[in-house]
């Protein structure tokens, strides 16, 4: 068993590493601040091919693999995980939606306009009342025999701002539960969408996070993507990349905290030592030092299985659930050991610890991904 | 340990923190806004004035009655709370215990009256270790010079006056240190920029400078050389508020992770009905009432003259931990209606506790506290 990236994958990392450490992390704390992305960043991307990283090459994309993503998913959310999250979105679940269950049609529609960060796919799922309960949403798109209408109200979408098209989620068949659910590409420029104000958040404060509604707005047949009444399942399978998705963007959080607090403790005196030489303080190091890398390991298991088209359900669960879960540890301690510093904006840690809260929230609760795991245990 | 006083006290501040202080808890934190419309209100109760004599202006309480007023005013607003407690634990308590006849007279019926009075231990580079303090006060004819700067100074730009501790050598290998009462007015007392905070946001945090500021001798507090042990006593005290603060803002997260789990539907029935949610809701209730415990057991102690060093650190560590681990469990409970701030206040109550974990001594210095009581107890 080999533990190192292939050589490909780890050269894309280095690569990405090299840009963010460049253009990404120095404008990190006025993104948080100012809760904004800097449109110049986001078409830098573009032009290195970041919107088209996972799209095969005979649509514009770079046709690369989810092991190769995740690395440089990792290297993003290490400088700002707010603008890893734009990228996130827009490649692990948005064009994944549709190169995996959209007709060619479909594809040929959308993923090189999306490749070319032309279009920036956000993704809709979430409703005031349907959280962790996905099959209870409330939308729908009825068929109106040329044509779908959309009707619905979706919260939390990522991207809603800056978004050229959404994967949204509604129900075909409202009397027929999870069945009834099904998925389609909506275009911006369609009328009768209206987007709220963007939220205020706890942290990945550098993307654009708002409710959208959609009030009659029709939908062409084309755009429904993969089979009326097979939402549910398309949303869960997609599901697995987000959280592979969401498990190297805690990584990437979690390794930058770390980074920081080991430094600082190397260099901070105090009773004439430095913070390093504390046995407690080494101790915090090890054991952060040791979630990252146990968590970095679950992570790849899970994209090397979904690379090879194996399951990866209860892997991609337990990777995400360990990652957010060491994400938050290692970020509080990183705060910790910087004491006061660690609580004031001058330095990264404050916002890391910020960022990594949501990690254990969103693309499923913890509680959620205990159920998906605890579920796939018992049914064997 | 309660009697009828402590329940109708607290029926007291809690009505108040409700009506006065909550409907502005969002916004000051969002705006980073001193609550300059508590002040008379909190005045007039008598809060700014509960570690002052009668004779001196002050409406004494005993420790506990001060615990659970700033438990209370935790409960809904920590930038409001930490005020009132630095003023009176760190500003008011070192001048009534180690002043001087004159000195009472002269600044603890303003501090009564709301003027507020800060507390300059931190530095830069002497943050756990007050060894490193810097800021020096060499005598010059019939008054002191001191210079120097003091970082993290709650209430920094409100107070009139500043309990600050200096070296009186120059030769570096002395270390003591003493304090002396800095008034604002004098020539050469600046407050410097306002913190950005990852919480209380709304609490006056900002660097105090001293540049050839001049002192009378009769500013200084308690005997030369006194100021490491009278700042050891003063946290002793005030490590029993910070304890206090914790409580009240994991108990404000508990209610509304209750009322919410309570009410938030999925799959069918409110989340309260999972078993997960149950267990989660009992450990935060026993955790808060075990950290709550253990600050009034040490409030009684310090109340009725026993040594009290070990239980204040662990009452502080303890709580704060707590505090930590319950506004994070709540804001699990509230899913991504958690995440966005100005909804929920479990957020904000979030990001206020941590800076329990390292005011008035980090966790780690508990840590070295306690232990160090501990080894004093082993057969020499």
């Amino acid at each position: 068993m080999d533990f190192t990236l292939p050589a490909e994958s780890a050269e894309l990392k280095e690569m990405a590493r090299d840009f963010c450490v460049k253009r990404i992390y120095p404008r990190a704390m006025e993104m948080d601040e100012h809760e904004t992305t800097p449109r110049e960043l986001i078409d830098e991307c573009i032009e290195l091919g970041y919107f088209g990283f996972t799209i095969p090459e005979e649509y514009g994309g770079l046709g690369l693999g989810f092991i190769s993503w995740a690395g440089v998913l990792e290297e993003f959310c290490a400088a700002s995980a707010g603008f890893g999250l734009i990228l996130s979105v827009h490649n692990s679940l948005c064009s994944e939606m549709i190169k995996v269950f959209g007709s060619d049609t479909l594809k040929q529609k959308y993923l090189p306009e999306m490749a070319t960060g032309k279009r920036i796919g956000a993704y809709c799922v979430t409703e005031p009342q349907a959280g962790t309960d996905i099959a209870s949403i409330a939308s729908t798109a009825i068929d109106k025999g040329d044509h779908y209408l959309l009707n619905g109200t979706k919260t939390f979408v990522t991207n809603a701002g800056i978004a050229g098209l959404f994967i949204i989620f509604a129900k075909t068949d409202p009397s027929a539960g999870r069945k009834g659910m099904s998925c389609f590409v909506v275009d911006r420029e369609s009328s009768g969408i209206t987007l709220g104000a963007p939220e205020k958040k706890v942290g990945i404060r550098a993307s654009d996070t708002r409710e959208v509604s959609f009030a009659d707005v029709k939908v062409p047949k084309e755009n429904l993507c993969g089979k009326a009444g097979d939402g549910f399942k398309q949303a869960v399978i997609i599901l697995n990349s987000g959280r592979i998705g969401v498990a190297f963007q805690a990584i990437g959080i979690a390794r930058s905290a770390f980074e920081e607090a080991l430094k600082y403790s190397k260099v901070r005196k105090q009773f004439d030592a430095t913070l390093s030489s504390f046995q407690a303080i080494q101790f915090k190091l090890a054991e952060m030092a040791l979630r990252i890398d146990a968590g970095r390991l679950l992570a790849y298991r899970a994209v090397t299985l979904k690379d090879a088209g194996k399951p990866c359900h209860r892997e991609a669960s337990m990777a995400k659930l360990f990652c957010s879960q060491a994400a938050n540890y290692v970020c509080n301690e990183a705060v910790q050991i910087h004491g006061g510093y660690g609580y004031i904006k001058e330095y990264p840690v404050e916002r890391y610890f910020r960022d990594a809260r949501v990690t254990e929230i969103y693309e499923g609760t913890s509680e959620a991904q205990r159920m998906v795991i605890s579920q796939d245990l018992l049914r064997e | 340990m309660l009697e009828k006083k402590h329940h109708e006290w607290r029926e007291k501040i809690r009505a108040f923190a409700e009506r006065q202080v909550a409907p502005l808890a969002t916004e000051i934190d969002r705006n980073q806004r001193f609550p300059h419309e508590h002040m008379k209100p909190i005045t007039e109760l008598g809060l700014f004035a509960m570690l002052i004599p009668e004779e001196y202006g002050g409406r004494p309480v005993d420790t506990l009655s001060y615990s659970i007023a700033i438990e209370e005013l935790c409960r809904v607003c920590g930038s409001t709370g930490i005020t009132v407690a630095a003023h009176n634990s760190l500003g008011c308590f070192p001048i009534a215990k180690f002043g001087t006849p004159e000195q009472k007279k002269k600044y603890l019926p303003r501090a009564a009256n709301g003027e507020l009075v800060a507390f300059g231990l931190t530095e830069p580079e002497a943050g756990s270790d007050a060894g490193g303090t810097k800021t020096i006060a060499l005598p010059k004819g019939d008054h002191w010079v001191v210079n120097g700067s003091k970082c993290w100074i709650t209430s920094a730009s409100m107070a009139f006056a500043v309990n600050a501790t200096a070296r009186t050598s120059d030769d570096p290998s002395d270390k003591r240190i003493t304090t002396f009462i800095l008034e604002k007015e004098w020539p050469g007392y600046a407050p410097g920029k306002k913190e950005n905070k990852l919480g209380l946001r709304g609490s006056d945090t900002a660097f105090l400078h001293f540049d050839d500021l001049k002192v009378p001798k009769e500013n200084q507090l308690g005997e030369l050389g006194q100021g490491f042990k009278q700042m050891l006593i003063t946290l002793d005290g005030g490590r029993i508020s910070i304890g206090a603060m914790a409580v009240g803002l994991a108990q404000g997260a508990f209610d509304c992770a209750l009322k919410y789990a309570a009410t938030r539907v999925q799959f069918g029935k409110p989340i309260v009905e999972n078993q997960a949610i149950q267990h989660k809701l009992a450990d935060m209730a026993m955790e808060i009432e075990g950290a709550r415990l253990m600050i009034y057991d040490t409030a009684r102690r310090k109340d009725s003259g026993e040594r009290f060093t070990q239980q204040s650190a662990m009452c502080k560590l303890y709580a704060s931990e707590v505090g930590r681990r319950v506004t994070h469990t709540a804001m699990d409970i509230l899913g991504g209606m958690g995440y966005y701030d100005g909804v929920f206040p479990v957020e904000r109550m979030w990001r206020d506790v941590k800076l329990c974990e390292i005011g008035e001594g980090t966790s780690e210095i508990q840590r070295m506290v306690i232990a160090r009581e501990l080894l004093k107890t082993l057969p020499k």
